[in-house]
């Protein structure tokens, strides 16, 4: 017999019904908006990162009189700048803004003098008389005192001259070290303490499990430079427990390590504990058997199973403190660090292009520190499938007591920084005078944005979760439940994932290079509300996609079959099937936004303007005034708001499952 | 009940069960020159198959053999690499889903778990500007018919697995569907409910007359409710035929050790119509091997007829005047299995090879077999099937 081989002819093609051309349309729509809202700004960004400005001296030409309407020679900027050697290399770099007075180039020059000059740039090389700005290439005839007033400007040009200028500055270099060892540091230690109490939470029969889960994910909920405040009120210059300290100072690595591993340690604890909780119990029971000690159960055991965990959690903690700004901005003092590097370098000197360069040098740890979690988490996953039977912990008097006293002690170090936010933000005049007033709270009298800034803030929250959570579980659907059309969702899918590897305040300074630029059709949204949102939507994009995802995923493969076969369009499927079943997940990605939306800084920072302030970055501006205890007051406002909206959520939640899971209660 | 018997009784091809030959067109749906392949895997190597109107087919295989394939490329869920399916006259090939005119039950059920019993099956009649009270009815009517008429207000978990499957099946027929595509619909069933709920579907399908083709790897569901059985293996189908064609006459070595059990017997062509087992010369039926060629002997543990130590016994079945292929043979071990002995017998003139054969309880208490006896067997020649050696 004969094997039939495949003739060879044109590939079928399935015909489109309504309901792909549908679903293609919507996920090139969201993924145009990632495209506009993501792609576009930082590609902006990048090459502004490579554009310099220098004076091209060789096209400036000039000729001057003799007093007496006799010309002489036609000589260029350049050859007058050979002989009198005035200018060196680094005074033709410049910025955007840069301006060159000719004048130098003349030694005689004297603005009474009835010498006249000519000047022109060869091919329209830019020159400025007074704000005049010509650009034509014509010779112009000015008199002595116009001259003066002569400016060449720089002409744009590609290369790495920014880069050389950067590396070639010891302060600016000095900050990739500086950030480099405190996220280390960070890491190490927020790692060690998150590992006890998660191991704590996990493995041990201590009394107040509940409270502690509860206590440790508090700093979630607050921005992330308040645990610098309240270590200012705590060890600061006016702090009562300064001399703890025995004359360190607490402006530096030191404020920047303790208040990193304040707010690094829900995410690192939540990672781990996950890791922890999916070990197997017949491991531990295989290794009682084998009379395997407890201390190389521990190390044979738990933390090789708990290893991808704790990888995971470190690059996230990494990430977090290196791509940090809040915090060294408040508590930093001189330590420079990247994050701030770039706010100074854009907002203190608005030199826009070294901004883009260390924001690029900073995208690099980040877009490590991503992929390494990436292929770490795809590990893990497949660890999870695994069947096994979960741990239950004995109790063990020692250990246990052991186990308390490790959380303790972490939750009093959490619970009291919340707390002397708030004792701070209540009384009068630290330390001085501690009588309690609500005076902190007229925010209004501050700088900052006031209580305006508080209620932009809960509408950015509030439209970005409501936008958020809808455009990212329409765009997960149309990603993970589209037939065919491969090239597309790998391009969506690499979209959704890259704003995880972007540093808020990355983005936020590429949203000013994209849509700052009044030639972006888009450029009507800048400094409107809609700017925030939009900023704010796309920074957290990853997580939520991911939630949205996973939820998807667990769904019936077969509900679109069947509802295709039942000639059923795929939206009644969506609203009537998929949305009822995710529910919980996409609540879940609602307040996931709205909290990282109200304590956000960083990329915000840079978009707010006088209408649209926020309270996050007013924390950090009253801070920034000296106002430190209405910026205690105003982080501790964000607070509380979080905690109300956790509240609602769980009310939310309860009440929408009660009505419309009733299916999951047998 | 009486569908629940033994399942090895009920495939005895030696009933000679009339066979229910589908009235409608011969050629209802039509599968020409169809190709899969993932990659550099070919999962279907050009595919042809006709299906009657109202005809129930099974696909059969093991795992990994394509029937689900086949099926999903019916469906439009994966589209065929190359080859044209065309369903009452109308070329569907490259149709998506939703303009194909079928009903499916999925092995998961899919049942959509928010929704009630009632709304999941009135799913698909809901956008067709029926009146809310006809497509009451017929709900009903549904419910009816796959005998829940008290679950309606019920949501999927609060179901069995059985009755989740019946909700499936109302689900996919209420759009009264010209083909009724089930993939693998009772493989997720504990034993008893796979063999009531089998029975149900065929009566259903007889019911509507609805063209039925059903994925499994089970044999016994696929002999006892196909009209037809389409047996595949690596991408091909072995054979197609009725349930008992496939038992009585398997086309290939794959197909006779597939469905049912078998002793296989390496063998030399000895003749025309000859076969040599050991040392020993069989009669056969024709078939078409070359003389000399290497070949395996089968013959089915059912189909081996037990002799007392010498002379042929009176009323044994299939009597034959003069009895042909008889052996001695030796009773190794003896096992009950509730309807019948299964008898392990070794053959000096087989070279000592074991034997698996099936006697009825009747015929042992006659012959009196028991471990350690000696007697004869006879391996009939229409039951021994010839094939050539696999490659």
């Amino acid at each position: 017999m004969t094997v039939a081989t495949l003739p060879s002819a044109k590939p079928l093609r399935m015909k489109l019904d309504g309901d792909a051309w549908t679903k293609r349309a919507v996920m090139v729509v969201i993924g145009l908006y990632l495209v506009v809202a993501l792609a576009l700004p930082l590609y902006t960004m990048m090459s502004k990162s490579f554009t310099t400005y220098v004076f091209d001296l060789s096209r400036y030409e000039f000729q001057v009189d003799d007093g007496a309407g006799a010309w002489g020679p036609v000589v260029t900027a350049e050859a007058l700048n050979q002989q009198l050697g005035v200018f060196s290399a680094a005074d033709l770099r410049a910025g955007s803004d840069s301006r060159l007075a000719p004048t130098k180039l003349f030694p005689d020059f004297s603005f009474r003098s009835p010498v006249k000059y000519k000047i022109r740039g060869v091919d329209g090389a830019p020159f400025l008389v007074g704000l005049d700005l010509k650009r034509n290439g014509d010779w112009l005839e000015l008199d002595s005192n116009t001259f003066r007033r002569v400016n060449l400007r720089p002409v744009q040009a590609r290369g790495f001259g920014n880069y050389i200028t950067y590396f070639s500055s010891p302060t600016l270099v000095s900050s990739i070290a500086n950030s480099l060892t405190i996220a280390t540091i960070s890491t190490i230690v927020t790692i060690g303490v998150a590992f006890g109490v998660a191991y704590a939470l996990n493995r041990s029969c201590m009394p107040f499990k509940g409270f502690f889960r509860l206590a440790m994910v508090l700093p979630i909920l607050v921005p992330s430079l308040l645990p610098g405040i309240a270590l200012i009120y705590l060890f600061g210059n006016q702090g009562f427990l300064k001399d703890w300290l025995f004359g360190a100072s607490i402006y530096g690595p030191l404020g920047i390590v303790i208040g990193s591993v304040f707010f690094t340690l829900p995410h690192a604890l939540i990672i781990i504990s996950t890791a922890l909780s999916i070990s197997d119990q017949r491991h531990y029971e295989a290794a009682e058997s084998l009379r395997a000690s407890k201390w190389r159960t521990f190390w044979t055991v738990t933390v090789p199973g708990a290893r991808y965990g704790l990888i995971s959690a470190a690059f996230v903690v990494f990430t977090l403190v290196i791509t940090d700004f809040g915090l060294p901005k408040v508590i930093g003092g001189q330590y420079n660090v990247l994050a701030v590097d770039i706010y100074k370098q854009v907002i203190g000197q608005q030199n826009f292009e070294m901004g883009a360069v260390v924001s690029v040098v900073l995208l690099i740890p980040a877009v490590f520190a991503f992929i390494v979690d990436r292929i770490v988490t795809r590990r893990q996953v497949s660890l999870l499938s695994a069947r096994s039977v979960a741990y239950q912990p004995k109790p063990d008097a020692r250990f246990d007591a052991l186990a308390f006293v490790w959380c303790a002690l972490t939750a009093i170090f959490v619970v009291g920084i919340l707390a002397i936010c708030q004792y701070a933000a209540l009384v009068k005049f630290w330390p001085y005078d501690l009588t309690l007033s609500l005076k902190n709270y007229a925010f209004d009298r501050m700088d900052g944005g006031g209580w305006d800034a508080y209620y932009n803030s809960i509408i950015l929250a509030s439209a970005t979760a409501l936008v958020g959570s809808v455009l990212v579980f329409v765009g997960a659907y149309m990603v993970e439940k589209t037939e065919g059309f491969a090239f597309g969702r790998n391009v969506f899918h690499f979209l959704a994932m890259l704003p995880m590897a972007v540093p808020g305040l990355v983005l936020g300074l590429a949203y000013i290079f994209y849509f700052n630029d009044p030639s972006n059709p888009f450029h009507f949204i800048y400094g409107t509300m809609a700017i925030l949102i939009i900023c704010t939507v796309t920074h957290f994009y990853t997580v939520a996609h991911l939630t949205a995802l996973t939820a998807l995923k667990q769904m019936d493969r077969e509900f679109e079959p069947v509802a295709a076969s039942l000639r059923q369009p795929f939206h009644k499927l969506f609203f009537r099937v998929t949305v009822p079943v995710c529910l919980p997940a996409v609540l879940d990605i609602f307040i996931y936004i709205f909290v990282n939306a109200m304590t956000t800084v960083s990329a915000v920072v840079f978009l707010y303007s006088a209408h649209t302030q926020l309270a996050s970055v007013a924390v950090l501006n009253m801070d920034d005034a000296g106002d430190v205890a209405p910026a205690a007051a105003m982080g501790m406002m964000i607070f509380y708001t979080n905690v109300v909206a956790r509240l609602l959520h769980a009310l939310v939640s309860r009440g929408l499952l009660a009505r419309t899971q009733a299916w999951r209660i047998r | 009940m009486k569908h629940e018997t033994i399942a090895g009784a009920k495939i005895q091809p030696l009933g000679g069960l009339p066979m229910t030959y589908p009235t409608g067109k011969s050629d209802y749906l039509r599968i020409a020159g169809l190709w899969k392949n993932f990659g550099d895997f070919t999962a279907l190597r050009d595919i042809d198959l006709e299906v009657a109107e109202g005809e129930f087919v099974c696909f059969l295989g093991p795992s990994g053999c394509g029937k689900t394939t086949l099926l999903r490329a019916i469906a439009g869920l994966d589209l065929q690499t190359r080859g044209t399916v065309h369903q009452a006259g109308q070329d569907i090939s490259v149709l998506p889903p939703s303009k194909r005119d079928y009903g499916i039950v999925f092995q998961s059920y899919a049942l959509f778990p928010n929704l009630t019993i009632e709304k999941n099956i009135a799913f698909g009649l809901e956008n067709s500007k029926r009146p809310k009270a006809e497509i009451a009815a017929r709900v009903a009517e549904l419910l009816d018919l796959v005998g829940l008429p008290d679950q309606a207000k019920k949501y999927p978990a609060q179901l069995s697995g059985g009755q989740q499957q019946r909700i499936a099946l109302a689900r996919a027929i209420a759009i009264d569907p010209g083909l009724l595509l089930l993939d693998e619909p009772l493989s997720a069933l504990d034993a008893k409910v796979r063999v009531h709920l089998r029975h149900e579907i065929k009566e259903l399908q007889r019911k509507l007359g609805v063209t039925t083709i059903m994925v499994t790897h089970d044999q016994e569901e696929a002999l006892s409710m196909a009209d037809r059985i389409v047996v595949m293996n690596h991408g091909v189908i072995e054979q197609v035929g009725t349930p008992t064609e496939v038992y009585r006459y398997p086309k290939s070595l794959f197909v006779a050790d597939f469905i049912g059990e078998t002793n296989k017997l390496p063998a030399k062509i000895a003749a025309n119509a000859k076969v040599t087992v050991g040392d020993t010369e069989f009669l056969c039926d024709k078939h078409d091997l070359p003389v000399g060629a290497d070949a395996v002997a089968v013959i089915r543990p059912v189909d081996i007829i037990p002799h007392g130590s010498g002379a042929r016994s009176p009323g044994a079945p299939d009597v034959v005047a003069t009895p042909q292929n008889l052996i001695d043979a030796h009773v190794e071990d003896v096992e009950f299995l509730g309807a019948f002995w299964r008898v392990r017998l070794s053959a000096a003139r087989l070279g000592n090879r074991i034997l698996v054969a099936d006697f009825s309880i009747n015929a042992v208490r006659r012959l009196n077999i028991a471990q350690g006896v000696d007697m004869q067997i006879e391996l009939p020649r229409e039951r021994l099937l010839i094939y050539p050696t696999e490659a």
